[in-house]
């Protein structure tokens, strides 16, 4: 690190910048509590698997194969598909880092890459200085554990009718996350399209919906993206 | 309940999660090259997120139209470009006020 002041300023940036995020993530984190709580996880253990994970649609998918009693290899597995995209944004932010920068600074930084702290880490102008993540992860982090742990504690206290209303909040984080870039790009509305109707098919249609959660989820994400990915490779920039 | 033990379960999201976050931070030092797998995964949130909202959001309630509403609520806000904290409210408002015609 060239200058401490420099890295004070970078982590006070974080924190103002990831107040927002907090606030985001607050909400949404309750709802993924309610589904902790749902899959019979307690307060700590979700609070747990939230700080140790900071992944919103890996830890949904997480509890719903525990839930199931999922094994611990299908579990390893859909973890590792769902979240395969953070692999290449570490790889985009890999290309900010100064060479020098210290092992423990890259542990870490990998530690905090959750998509929205991706999203302002990689949009930096120049080199990403490590402590403008850590001041962004200061605020998120602890808003996203603690949301967590109060949706299971809260979400036994909460009407019936507030608790399910809460959990459709995911769904639309989800929304929010996949539909702007389908405005301006017409293969990901379409990947979209099908993977909702092929998901549907496969939930409700005989047979198919024999297959289990996690296995759907698996099944769909490596056929539909491949065959994205073979007919409409994505345009280098 | 050796099989199912739920810290095992937590510690395993965590540390696949974790391998995927900072592999590339520490070992990899250059670009994927294959346009294949670049493209694969470029995609791969975008199917995965899909197939878990639908139809899983129809059962959010016991009356499907409910979750039907705060897909579409959600689809249009989101199209709009609300906020992430905005999209997952108006989805959340969405259900309750269905809810109160049931």
């Amino acid at each position: 690190m060239k200058d401490k002041s420099q890295n004070r300023n970078w982590f006070q940036k974080g924190i103002q910048n990831g107040i927002p995020i907090a606030l985001g993530y607050f909400a949404v984190s309750f709802t993924l509590g309610i589904a902790a709580k749902n899959a019979g996880l307690n307060a700590f253990q979700a609070a747990l698997a939230s700080f140790t994970s900071l992944a919103s649609a890996g830890e949904f998918a997480g509890f719903t194969l525990i839930a199931a009693l999922a094994t611990y290899a299908e579990l390893a597995l859909t973890t590792f598909i769902i979240n395969a995209r953070y692999f290449l944004m570490s790889c985009a932010i890999s290309q900010k880092l100064e060479k020098n920068l210290p092992f423990f600074h890259r542990l870490l930084v990998g530690f905090f890459m959750t998509d929205e702290i991706f999203g302002l880490s990689v949009s930096t102008p120049g080199m990403l200085n490590p402590y403008y993540t850590y001041g962004m992860a200061a605020v998120a982090a602890p808003a996203w554990t603690l949301g967590t742990m109060l949706g299971v504690l809260l979400g036994n206290i909460l009407p019936a009718r507030v608790v399910i209303a809460l959990s459709a909040g995911l769904y639309g984080m989800f929304l929010a996350i996949i539909v702007p870039p389908a405005r301006s790009n017409r293969v990901i509305a379409g990947v979209i399209v099908c993977s909702m109707t092929a998901s549907y098919i496969f939930t409700y249609a005989p047979v198919l919906a024999g297959i289990a959660t996690g296995t759907r989820i698996i099944i769909l994400t490596i056929a539909i993206s491949l065959f994205a990915a073979i007919v409409f490779p994505v345009k280098e920039s | 309940m050796l099989l199912h033990n739920t810290y095992i379960y937590i510690f395993i999201m965590a540390a696949v999660i974790y391998l995927i976050r900072v592999l590339p931070l520490t070992l990899i030092r250059r670009d994927i090259k294959s346009p294949l797998i670049r493209s694969f995964l470029y995609y791969v949130p975008y199917v995965t997120l899909s197939v878990m909202t639908f139809p899983a959001i129809l059962t959010t309630s016991d009356h499907p139209i409910a979750g039907l509403v705060a897909l579409i609520v959600g689809v249009i806000a989101a199209y709009f470009r609300r906020s992430l904290i905005q999209v997952a409210s108006l989805c959340c408002l969405s259900v309750f006020i269905v809810e109160l015609f049931f």
